[in-house]
């Protein structure tokens, strides 16, 4: 087992990328830490599958090197990487059952026959198939077959990292807690490291202990979950981690001091350097406002019920500013007005967040 | 405007996909079919379309039996999980097919077709193929499909399934505006318990071929008829365990027991399941209704916004869901603080003791 | 899933196809039904004789002969023509340019008319002036399809694969192109060699279309008739005489029309009960 390394990683599908449309990945530099659980998170066609299969060497990049440890594998075949993943759509093998499935890996490696046994029997207690295993794989509920497809992986003992791209798209609802939970569990039971692509910010957030957002081909922000919870980066990480997403309000200095809708907005970072007063917004997430008193003063639209709690979609003037009630809290009929949680009110500028050096 | 099952069975061979059903649908706001894969959900829009007869049974539509009736003749719309446009057809001519179909005169068509791709966001796109769109737009072109013709009846299964998140959001937000000043009754099918809550209207859940519960959206998320309805609208799962009632205490086991509240008093003695959502379980103290118990932690997931862990309740695993970012040790043995007043006892047949 | 609707009205739809088919297959399989159980000797006189043709053709050697020659001839074209499709199809490109070029070349043999194809054949085998049979002569082989049983076999059977390969290679490479992409790069992952892949992903995901090519080669090098009648005329003497040349012969050559359409019925039989057979035991695993 070793650290994944990806240097000055570019790739275009294209045989001559003409201009920076033409990159799906542009220029990427990141370290995977040997044994950690990440999370690679953007909109579809960010790049970030296209990321995944550089990884496993299913795609070759155009440009930059991939590293396990100080071996440079860029060129390797997937089949010498010691990686495994598991794709969005289950993939068995329809003739084999359940238990030749997973002594597939290791017979094509070829492994004794008493060791697959051992092998096959412990994978499967590990993930729940022990009933099924001499079932013929192909009459198996999706979530089964997803976990045969995993099993595969895990089955391998020479494993580096297990890639998982969007794994529970067609995984209903109450199964996805379940499996997405055994996900962790077995994370931590096995230590080998996992990379996670998908598009819905619950389970990146939930499976991984960093994640990485990708917009555009570009990484915009790596941290923890709470790092991209409490403090994004970018608007655009604001925007796609949380739900509802982050509230970009426009905002006016004066005198250095933020305001919004003419009153004084306290924020956890400042503004000092004029050349940073670009395209000013105040960027605050649903959780942190709450209703007050005095403050904002604004027009109730719209209530949504989401069980825990309600959305309250309210507008000032034009700007939309949604916030966070228990499902116990009640609405003043009029004269509703917000406050912002100064901790967890930040200012960005052309979308960035202004940062605390220049404070 | 009503849609009306009377008695509706559906059968295929010896199979039985929907069990004798009574459904009475009404206008306005959001008709959710909601309920896992296989649960029935997809065979109740296609018997409502007129795509399939019910082996026995009525349907009535506005007052009128239109069980044989196809789905030609029927004034219905239907928009599928995947993304079902013409291909070789512009976004206009997409919007415009069901007009031309029925033969309607150019300038009507052009009207309809810009009034609904507004409504829809569309505008820009209506010289494009689908094949140049997002996944997000070719579903906005085939609700704007199914809006143009004014149908009577708007069948909605999973529209949003096979979106992004963040879209879904998006469009989830929007489709209550974009329904709202027409008269024709929607039904949209999901498996997910948060869309229904946040779309509103009404909400059958279903389970294995039969409909548990139907009643307001958020009513029957409060207040499950039975065991089964609750289960299926929840998420996470709800938890539940066998309890024991004694006097004034509730038994779980040995380690885990609360008092009975005064609201609960009128409830025999004997066995019950408890039912209790994990929103309802914190790993912080709150107010005097809170009775803590203690549980092994199995995992943990921190969304930002939310804690959740899943801990261990004698040979099941619960899960606890708590405002805040809350780090706890994975094995450890911990308190959870239990919202007694927001538990739901179930009777011996799985119903909900009425209070 | 497949969930069925009744509509009664589709019977409507249904029922031309059911006219036509009544007045292509049925009327003409009563009347042969009808000839096979009488005697005729000419102006229209009829005797009715029982199943006494269907004894004599069941009990004759020839008949025997001439299905056996068949069997062989149909279990030989299956064995060359099924593996060799598949591994053709599995051969060809799957994107990019060269899919269409392939796919025309592909598509051209089975343009050909059967009595052209035969045609073709019988020149170009014919051993002095044929390219074929010419270059084989040349290079030391003694070869003359129109004298010796052997040379004769070996063209009808070249001609058949050259004709017909093509239509296993179109179905197959249809199943392989439908597999997704996914389960390559899982196999890849698996560190599955090719051989692998192609037992345990291709092959299972070709099951259906290739069952459809067995059965329409098995129906349709049982019933060959046009090709060998071109090329060899069922010599020499009888030795490419399969089912239906020996079937023309004894009703259009001999005119026995009883004996004909007995025969004509049995072969009609042996085609639908092998026909089973093949789709039972490919379709068996398909129910689990």
């Amino acid at each position: 087992m070793s650290k994944i390394s990806l240097r000055g990683l570019r790739h275009s599908y294209l045989d001559n990328p003409a201009n920076d449309a033409d990159w799906a990945l542009k220029s990427m530099d990141l370290d995977w830490r040997d044994g950690g659980a990440y999370a690679l998170l953007g909109p579809s066609g960010c790049g970030k599958t296209t990321l995944l299969n550089i990884i496993s060497g299913l795609v070759v990049p155009s440009e930059g090197q991939v590293l396990f440890g100080d071996q440079d594998v860029t060129k390797m075949p997937t089949d010498q990487r010691n990686i495994a993943q598991v794709f969005q759509f289950p993939v068995v093998y329809d003739t084999m059952t359940v238990y030749d499935n997973l002594a597939f890996p290791l017979r094509n490696r070829g492994f004794a026959e008493d060791d697959i046994d051992v092998r096959v029997r412990e994978t499967a207690q590990t993930l729940d198939l022990e009933k099924t295993l001499f079932n013929r794989a192909s009459g198996l509920t999706a979530d089964s077959k997803q976990k045969i497809s995993l099993g595969r992986g895990l089955i391998r003992p020479d494993v580096n990292a297990i890639l998982f791209d969007e794994p529970l798209t067609v995984i209903d609802p109450h199964l996805k807690w379940v499996l997405r939970s055994k996900l962790k569990e077995i994370h931590r039971q096995v230590g080998s490291t996992m990379i996670y692509v998908t598009h819905d910010q619950t389970e990146a957030l939930t499976f991984a202990d960093k994640v990485v957002v990708i917009h555009d081909g570009t990484v915009v922000q790596i941290g923890t979950p709470i790092e991209l919870f409490e403090k994004p980066k970018h608007t655009f990480v604001g925007h796609f981690i949380g739900s509802p997403g982050m509230n970009l309000l426009p905002c006016e200095l004066n005198n250095g001091v933020p305001l919004f809708a003419g009153q004084v907005v306290e924020t956890e970072n400042g503004i000092h350097s004029p050349q940073e007063c670009q395209n000013l917004e105040i960027g605050v997430r649903p959780e942190f406002v709450s209703l007050s008193e005095s403050g904002i003063p604004v027009k109730v639209v719209n209530v949504s019920d989401t069980g825990p709690h309600r959305i309250v979609d309210t507008r000032h003037g034009d700007v939309r500013i949604k916030l966070l009630i228990t499902e116990d809290e009640s609405i003043p009929a009029d004269n509703v007005h917000i406050t912002f949680d100064p901790a967890h009110t930040q200012i960005y500028a052309d979308g960035w967040l202004v940062s605390e050096a220049s404070k | 405007m009503s849609l009306e099952f009377k008695n509706i069975v559906k059968r295929v061979d010896s199979e039985t996909h929907i069990y004798a059903t009574d459904l009475k649908i009404e206008d306005g706001g959001f008709n959710i079919l909601l309920g896992t894969t296989l649960s029935g959900k997809t065979t109740l829009l296609h018997l409502m379309a007129g795509l399939d007869k019910p082996t026995s049974g009525e349907l009535w539509f506005n007052g009128k039996n239109v069980t044989g009736v196809p789905a030609q003749k029927r004034n219905v719309s239907m928009v599928h999980q995947q993304f079902i446009n013409y291909p070789n057809f512009t976004v206009f001519e997409n919007i415009a097919s069901p007009l031309r179909i029925s033969r309607m005169p150019s300038p009507e068509i052009n009207s309809r077709v810009q009034k609904v791709s507004e409504l829809l966001k569309l505008t820009p796109l209506l010289q494009r193929n689908p094949s140049e769109l997002s996944g997000g737009q070719q579903q906005r072109t085939a609700l704007a499909r199914a809006l143009v013709k004014d149908a009577d009846l708007v069948l909605l299964d999973e529209p949003l399934a096979n979106l992004d998140f963040k879209l879904r959001e998006e469009l989830r937000d929007e489709l209550p505006r974009i329904f709202g000043d027409r008269h024709c009754t929607v039904v949209y099918a999901t498996s997910e318990p948060s869309e229904a809550l946040l779309l509103g209207g009404h909400t059958a859940t279903l389970h294995e071929g039969r409909v548990t519960q139907f009643g307001e959206t958020s009513k029957i998320y409060r207040h499950p008829k039975d065991l089964q309805s609750a289960k299926v609208f929840s998420d996470p799962p709800i938890n539940s365990a066998k309890i024991e009632k004694q006097g004034g205490t509730f038994t779980l086991n040995e380690a885990i027991s609360w008092p009975v509240l005064e609201k609960h008093n009128t409830m025999r003695d004997g066995t019950y399941t408890v039912g209790i959502r994990p929103h309802h379980i914190s790993t912080l103290a709150g107010s005097e209704n809170m009775t803590s118990i203690k549980g092994k932690v199995v995992t943990t997931e921190f969304s930002g916004s939310e804690s959740t862990v899943h801990f261990g309740v004698g040979d099941q695993t619960w899960v606890s869901q708590s405002r805040g970012i809350h780090p706890i040790e994975i094995g450890a043995t911990t308190d959870f603080y239990l919202d007694i007043s927001r538990c739901l006892y179930f009777d011996t047949n799985n119903e909900l003791v009425s209070l | 899933m497949s969930r069925k609707t009744t509509n009664q009205k589709a019977w409507l739809f249904v029922l031309p196809v059911v006219v036509l088919v009544a007045f292509n297959a049925l009327i003409p399989l009563m009347t042969v039904v009808n000839y096979s159980v009488q005697e005729t000797f000419g102006n229209n006189v009829f005797f009715f004789e029982g199943v006494k043709w269907f004894e004599e053709v069941l009990h004759s050697e020839r008949f025997h002969a001439s299905l056996l020659r068949q069997l062989t001839f149909t279990s030989i074209i299956l064995i060359i023509e099924i593996p060799l499709g598949v591994a053709i199809a599995l051969t060809m490109p799957r994107k990019g340019p060269w899919v269409s070029v392939c796919l025309v070349l592909m598509a051209l043999p089975l343009l050909i008319p059967w009595n052209v194809v035969g045609a073709m054949w019988n020149i170009f085998a014919l051993p002095d002036i044929g390219l074929l049979g010419k270059t084989l002569n040349s290079m030391g082989f003694d070869y003359d399809y129109t004298q010796q049983p052997l040379s004769a076999w070996f063209t009808v059977i070249l001609m058949d694969v050259w004709h017909w390969t093509s239509l296993v290679v179109l179905l197959a490479y249809a199943g392989v192109s439908s597999i997704p992409e996914a389960y390559y790069q899982a196999a890849k992952i698996d560190g599955a060699s090719s051989w692998a892949i192609i037992r345990y992903i291709e092959l299972p995901k070709m099951k259906r279309v290739l069952t459809i090519a067995i059965l329409l080669r098995f129906m349709d090098s049982f019933m060959i008739y046009t090709e060998p009648f071109v090329l060899t005329g069922g010599g020499p003497g009888n030795t490419t005489t399969f089912l239906s040349i020996d079937l023309v012969k004894i009703a259009l050559g001999q005119f026995d029309l009883g004996p004909a359409a007995a025969m004509s019925l049995i072969y009609f039989m042996i085609i639908l009960l092998l026909c089973w057979l093949f789709y039972t035991l490919m379709m068996k695993d398909e129910e689990k």
